[in-house]
């Protein structure tokens, strides 16, 4: 199907900077969503505040553009409510691990069946260039002139330690794999977290002269490895790309929908 | 004893209304005294196939049960104080998208953690104006668990006319009191369904365009229209925008709906105010108390009459004008510093009229405490 089909051409042109990375998640998706052959009645796109949120404007599927932070949890209301929806969370770094880091650890131990795609850019974009939980230390933001003494959470093993049954990360310079990667993760059944590291050269890649966008995307290309190569362990400085956890444990709604087998029983 | 009668508390009678009234999803996270909303709706919901889930704060419940709504159900959260505080956002998203879902609020001692196994209800101006932003909402009371049953019942109807939040504003004696209940008949109270849009798939649906009538028919998350819902001022097609008159349209929209049909929402109950010289106004459980002593007076052959309001919000401005027109003395009774005394004096219009007789240490107030105060207004010395 061409891509326009699953596009709301109203909702056009978006309202990404020139060299943003997040419209390439959003290219990815929707040719993920393509290849699945899923209906686009069957999917909801849920997402909170930020230039990565906006993506869910952009697709032709139901979509609910939330609060800052707070996707997973109304993500949750509608897929315990309608189990046979697929449910879609893109999130921001900020959105997903500051604000919603809560509902992120919570989603996650639960093991409910939405996809949460962490577009991580190191920076809070939409309010322009604000450190994040995932900006790191030394780093430089409007709000760490001084550079940025906090230091960085690692999503993937946050995930999985909160308990997400599948785990990924890949780069938007890595399109195949982001594509193939979105299709995995909706395909699973459970909670999946993919981060995706996207640029954003309007304030991360300008305030630590990160150069173009093309400089970022080629950084992305430089600085990572696939899962449990060697070079990682001659640099580990390198960032791992693929899946990191893909497991099956019971998934919440199939779990509530048993819970209520036993409630009518008696 | 016939079954429909039953001997219960507030919060289970809210619970057993939710239900009559449809309730298909609660999420919700444990506060005193709410809790035995939770814990009732725990046992009832799955037993009946309906969906419960405990949350990980009242945000995410608040915010679960709105995507809930837009997948067609009916839906419900309870809190207390703190737990409302940190609903305020996502309820001005209800409001904001016209969400249609209901929040209970059993009231406790406040600011902060306050007093939590106590009465209070300092929270009426803050269910009014929580929420960032211009905006309307509706609030509803309680002095006795017929009338929690049948508001939270009314709460569900009001949600789905005007897709709006409704919030039931209860308070801890009503809560955790036990009185009798009976059940009412399945048809006894009527109940408001989704108006859902009749356009087959292939038609332009306008989520977002009023009716002739002012309503707005959805259409469920999963079905064959497919639209967006957002936070952000919107047009009739949910896309975001910031075109003044839309911005403009749409405020009033949200405003006019609820501003212009208060008397469609209002409940109350009057009692010995044809002939009535001394008005009291009170809710919740501070209604009872002044009941008392309505008719301890009247039984003296006083004029005095007691108007008891369920309607909080949208405040019934015209019916406090009408029913205090020939009173000489008017006296808000309520557990806090006068929060609808403010109101009540606005709708009045002479507020040297207007007087508050309040308590506001965590204790009920009682026939007692209005009496002593009453007799101070009245000129009557201490
Ligand atoms: C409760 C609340 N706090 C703060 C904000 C302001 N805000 C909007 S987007 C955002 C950060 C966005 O960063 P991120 O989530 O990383 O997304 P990005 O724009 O980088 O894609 C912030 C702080 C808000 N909208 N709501
Ligand atoms: S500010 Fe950054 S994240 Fe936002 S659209 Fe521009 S480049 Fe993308
Ligand atoms: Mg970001």
């Amino acid at each position: 199907m061409d891509v326009k089909y699953y596009l709301r051409e109203r909702f056009f042109p978006h309202m990404w900077c020139a060299g943003c990375g997040h419209g390439i998640v959003l290219n990815s998706l929707v040719r993920a969503v393509d290849l699945l052959g899923l209906k686009k009645r069957d999917i909801v796109m849920v997402s909170g505040i930020g230039c990565s949120s906006r993506i869910s404007g952009y697709v032709d599927f139901h979509s609910l553009h939330t609060l800052h932070g707070r996707a997973l949890a109304f993500a949750t209301g509608v897929k315990l409510s309608k189990p046979s929806l697929n449910v879609i969370v893109p999130m921001g770094d900020g959105d997903a691990l500051a604000i919603g880091g809560n509902h992120f650890i919570h989603a996650a131990r639960r093991n409910i069946n939405i996809t949460a795609l962490v577009m991580n850019n190191r920076t809070y974009g939409m309010t322009g260039g604000q450190f994040s939980p995932l900006s790191g230390v030394g780093t430089k933001a409007t709000t760490a002139p001084y550079s940025n003494i906090d230091r960085e959470f690692d999503t993937v093993e946050l995930a999985t330690g909160a308990g997400a049954t599948f785990v990924a990360r890949t780069t938007v310079y890595h399109v195949k794999q982001l594509q193939s990667l979105i299709k995995k993760a909706i395909s699973h059944d459970g909670f999946s977290v993919l981060e995706v590291l996207s640029q954003c050269p309007t304030y991360f890649g300008r305030k630590n002269r990160k150069g173009s966008a093309v400089d970022m995307l080629n950084s992305f290309k430089d600085g990572t490895v696939p899962v449990g190569s060697k070079k990682k362990q001659e640099n580990p400085e390198l960032i791992e790309r693929g899946i990191f956890v893909e497991k099956q444990l019971p998934e919440y709604c199939d779990a509530y929908a048993e819970l209520v087998e036993r409630a009518t029983a008696k | 004893m016939s079954k429909n009668i039953t001997f219960v508390q507030g919060n289970e009678a809210c619970a057993l209304g939710a239900m009559y009234a449809g309730l298909d999803f609660y999420a919700g996270y444990p506060i005193t005294p709410s809790t035995e909303i939770a814990e009732t709706l725990a046992l009832t919901m799955p037993a009946a196939g309906k969906k419960f889930i405990q949350m990980e704060d009242e945000i995410s419940s608040m915010c679960a049960i709105i995507g809930a709504s837009l997948t067609g159900n009916k839906v419900m959260t309870a809190t207390s104080g703190p737990g409302f505080s940190l609903m305020q956002e996502a309820l001005g998203y209800a409001v904001m998208a016209e969400i249609p879902c209901v929040v209970a609020n059993v009231q406790r001692g406040g600011p902060s953690t306050g007093n939590p196994t106590h009465v209070s209800q300092g929270d009426v101006n803050q269910a009014r104006w929580g929420t960032h932003g211009d905006h309307s909402i509706v609030a509803l009371s309680a002095s006795n668990h017929q009338d929690v049953f049948r508001m939270t019942v009314e709460a569900f109807n009001i949600a789905e006319t005007y897709r709006t939040p409704v919030i039931l504003l209860f308070d801890e004696v009503i809560g955790h009191m036990r009185e009798k209940l009976i059940i009412p008949q399945e048809e006894e109270i009527p109940r408001v369904a989704r108006l859902r849009t009749s356009l087959k798939e292939g038609v332009n649906y306008h989520p977002y365009l009023p009716r002739e009538d002012g309503r707005l028919p959805m259409s469920d998350f999963g079905d064959v229209h497919r639209f967006n819902v957002t936070g952000l001022y919107h047009d009739m097609w949910g896309f975001p925008t910031d075109k003044p008159d839309v911005v403009q349209e749409l405020l009033r929209h949200q405003v006019d709906k609820i501003e212009n049909n208060v008397h469609k929402m209002t409940f109350y109950k009057s009692y010995f105010l044809e002939d009535a010289s001394v008005v009291l106004i009170s809710y919740g459980s501070s209604a009872r108390s002044a009941l008392s002593v309505v008719k301890q007076r009247r039984n003296r052959g006083e004029s005095i009459g007691l108007l008891e309001l369920n309607t909080i919000w949208p405040f019934p401005a015209e019916l406090v004008r009408e029913c205090t027109q020939n009173a000489e003395l008017v006296a808000v009774v309520e557990m806090n510093v006068g929060q609808l005394t403010q109101s009540v004096k606005l709708a009045v219009g002479s507020s040297k009229r207007v007087h508050l007789i309040n308590r506001v240490d965590g204790q009920m107030i009682n026939d007692k405490d209005i009496k002593k105060i009453l007799r101070i207004l009245q000129g009557r010395g201490i």
